[in-house]
């Protein structure tokens, strides 16, 4: 423990700017995989453990089109829709049908899909990490701001990643899709007596989850090493994003990945040997005052 | 233990002569066709059948190698495997052990110590292998070392590189070798160089980053013991223990900024390494800090970073360039073009412990595992990998000395390093005994 470090860095400009920044882009990219994983929850009620992997693949897409266009719009744009589309497959084929089964067999299936992915990973891409490289636009030196280095790449990350938000935002608030899909979340039944096709509502939210998750892995492609089993760390993030922020709250995902990133970005700067349990605590203490999570509702409420 | 010397002789059973089916009742006839039909089985492997006699002989020497096939560590399995294939394909066509032929059977121990246990397990008395390459995470070689503590079964351990494993003598047992280099004889090299590197340039401020776990607590430690033994001016200014296959080193990356050392040790593998330069790259953190990081300098890390640090200093882990011989470039060729994939610090480890297994099966002319074991005790052999042309498993501790190791500058092309400072096998020998009795090893 360095509370004396830590002071010394909110006392500076500089510091308090690179941890400030640190902390977005930290909680950004988390946004990104958790928003996919509680609109997937809040809306099927399917907690999907394959989302890791789908935030691998997105990587592995954008790699392989990166690699063959040289152009990393390209490769976002391909990852993402990509993953899209394997969502909205492996949502009618393997995932409707338990909808209304127990949970215990949905978590079979996501494991088994799990292994199916890291192994086709590595069957198609190789057992060897692979890394992308940074793109020829963001390879130059960090931005200085008060005497803090800000990395080019990372303040194009937080901006197409507060983008991103604001769009997810308006879609599920604005919206009539968001209306529906908010509606559907709210009473299946009710929403579909009402004349509204809820098999293609829950595909294409499955297929959006999917898609935000593949974006991530893509977006995040030219600064992480691509290798099979890649998504698993990020899950276990994402869950505690969507389990502080609350199951099924885009909003609250926001505030949590935030969250979590300023405990990282500061903790190690004063408390860098209890920074993961930094994190943890503040999910316990986030569950003892509201169970549901910051923004999350009670069942039936 | 040799099967085929358990073989019983059937002439054992060879009927009396004088009986005739004949004068025998119903019992009787049944027991003379059976002896008939020994007697005739007798006859045909002695005369008509020798080919039965020949695949005894020629039974297959089994070599289980548990190890990592699957997940994010898949490449050790493969790159171990292809390495012990290599070297049993190169066997087997030079005739084998009088006509046996040696098979591989890899299984995946995902990692996980108590596969590792189970999988030695069934691959020793399931698929009655004869010898066990250990080709695990160090955390698996602990567990299987038990079962062959157990069974008595050659084992040799072909990339765990945790020094406690033979330098403890309560570990260590007398049918188990390691093949792999060793934390502890790395730290001394990796030291000495960054101590000589540091006075020339004139810094003395260090920080350190390393996975948070077992060999990278290890790891950081060591070097820094001998980082101070050689450069006593040493101040060590802060650490960072980012966990294994961490995806974003920002927090780490920043706080390496903030605390402006002069030179930093990383002990950072594989992608996690790649990940964090590429991240520090952003932060342009390279820029005035020298880096030390102690498993850069194998082909399947290096050739994935994109853009290498301004000045970066590595351990040889395995290049085709050191050490600079023939025999060492000529099996780095072999192996490229069998596998299309280039080979690394894991390939040379298993490809060394092969070498040894099947020369120790030459001496000894069996695959009796006692006898096997005594004649691996000090054995040396001629090798491409070694310091100076030969490997040897070092006779008190059971673990490979003499190979190729030592410490350069980092470039971005082929051959990746320039001025090769190798490691000094006196000094190492020497400051590894002192460490040891520092332990109460030795």
């Amino acid at each position: 423990m360095d509370p004396a470090a830590l002071s010394a860095c909110l006392s500076s400009a500089s510091c308090l700017l690179t941890q400030g920044v640190n902390a977005l882009v930290i909680g950004m990219l988390l946004f990104l995989v958790a928003a996919g994983l509680t609109l997937i929850f809040g809306v099927l009620k399917v907690v999907n453990f394959t989302h890791g992997s789908l935030y691998m693949l997105g990587a592995y897409f954008a790699f392989y089109i990166y690699r063959g266009t040289d152009s990393y719009l390209l490769a976002v744009l391909g990852g993402s829709a990509g993953v899209a589309l394997f969502g909205l497959l492996l949502e009618r084929a393997f995932f409707s049908p338990l909808y209304k089964s127990d949970f215990m067999m949905q978590l079979l299936m996501c494991n088994g899909w799990i292994l199916v992915l890291d192994d086709l990973v590595q069957i198609l891409f190789g057992a060897e990490f692979q890394s992308m490289g940074m793109p020829a636009a963001f390879a130059r030196p960090p931005l200085m701001l008060a005497g803090a280095p800000v990395p080019v790449f990372y303040v194009f990350l937080i901006t197409v990643s507060f983008l991103l938000a604001l769009a997810v935002w308006l879609l599920a608030v604005k919206s009539p899709f968001g209306s529906k899909v908010r509606a559907a979340a709210a009473n299946m039944s009710m929403t579909a007596a009402l004349g509204i096709n809820t098999t293609a509502l829950y595909v294409l939210v499955f297929a959006l989850g999917a898609g935000l998750a593949g974006l991530a892995g893509a977006l995040a492609a030219p600064v992480r090493s691509l290798v099979p089993g890649m998504g698993f760390s990020i899950l276990i993030e994402s869950f505690i994003v969507t389990v502080i922020g609350g199951m099924g709250s885009i909003g609250g995902a926001l505030v949590a990945a935030v969250l979590i990133g300023l405990c990282r970005s500061f903790g190690s700067v004063g408390f860098p040997l209890f920074t993961e349990i930094l994190v943890f605590a503040l999910m316990a203490v986030v569950l003892v005052a509201r169970p549901n999570g910051l923004f999350g509702r009670a069942e039936g409420a | 233990m040799n099967r085929s010397d358990t073989a019983i002789p059937r002439s054992a059973v060879t009927p009396p002569a004088h009986e005739s089916p004949r004068s025998a009742g119903a019992s009787g006839s049944r027991r003379r066709f059976i002896q008939a039909g020994v007697a005739l089985g007798t006859a045909g492997s002695a005369l008509g059948f020798p080919s039965i006699l020949r695949a005894q002989t020629r039974q297959t020497i089994k070599i289980g190698i548990p190890t990592i096939l699957s997940g994010r560590l898949a490449q050790l399995g493969i790159s171990t495997g292809n390495a012990a294939k290599l070297e049993a394909e190169a066997f087997n066509a030079a005739g084998g052990l009088n006509g046996r032929m040696i098979e591989i059977i890899a299984r995946d121990s995902k990692g996980r110590p108590e596969e590792s246990s189970r999988l030695t397990r069934e691959m020793i008395n399931g698929d009655k292998c004869d010898f066990i390459l250990d080709c695990d995470a160090s955390s698996g070689a602990f567990a299987l070392q038990e079962v062959v503590r157990e069974t008595g079964t050659l084992c040799i351990h072909a990339t765990p590189e945790v020094s406690s494993l033979t330098a403890d003598p309560k570990l260590r047992i007398p049918n188990a070798f390691r093949s792999a280099r060793q934390g502890a004889q790395d730290a001394i090299v990796a030291g000495q160089y960054a101590a000589d590197v540091a006075r020339q340039k004139g810094f003395t401020k260090w920080m350190t980053i390393g996975p948070d776990y077992g060999y990278g607590r290890d790891t950081t430690e060591q070097f820094l013991r001998y980082l101070k033994h050689f450069n006593p001016s040493t101040q060590v200014l802060g650490d960072a223990w980012p966990k294994m296959f961490q995806p974003d080193y920002t927090e780490y990356v920043t706080k390496i900024l903030q605390q402006k050392p002069q030179a930093l040790f990383t002990c950072l593998i594989g992608g996690d390494l790649v990940s964090f330069i590429d991240q520090g790259n952003l932060y342009g953190l390279f820029q005035d800090i020298e880096v030390f990081a102690i498993a850069l300098a194998d082909f399947t890390t290096i050739t994935q970073v994109k853009t290498m640090p301004k000045s970066v200093h590595s351990g040889t882990r395995y290049l085709a360039a050191f050490p600079g011989t023939r025999e060492n470039s000529d099996w780095a060729l072999k192996y490229t073009a069998k596998f299309k994939d280039s080979p690394n610090n894991w390939s040379w480890q298993a490809a060394t412990g092969m070498n040894f297994l099947i020369a120790a099966m030459k001496k000894t002319n069996s695959v009796d595992s006692k006898k096997m074991a005594d004649a691996l005790r000090g054995m040396q052999i001629k090798s491409p990998f070694g310091a100076k042309g030969t490997l040897t498993l070092r006779a008190s501790d059971q673990t490979l000395v003499d190979y190729a190791t030592g410490w350069g500058k980092i470039t971005n092309k082929s051959p990746y390093i320039e001025s090769i400072k190798p490691g000094d096998w006196a000094v190492i020998t020497e400051l590894e005994a002192k460490w040891k009795k520092e332990m109460g090893w030795a």
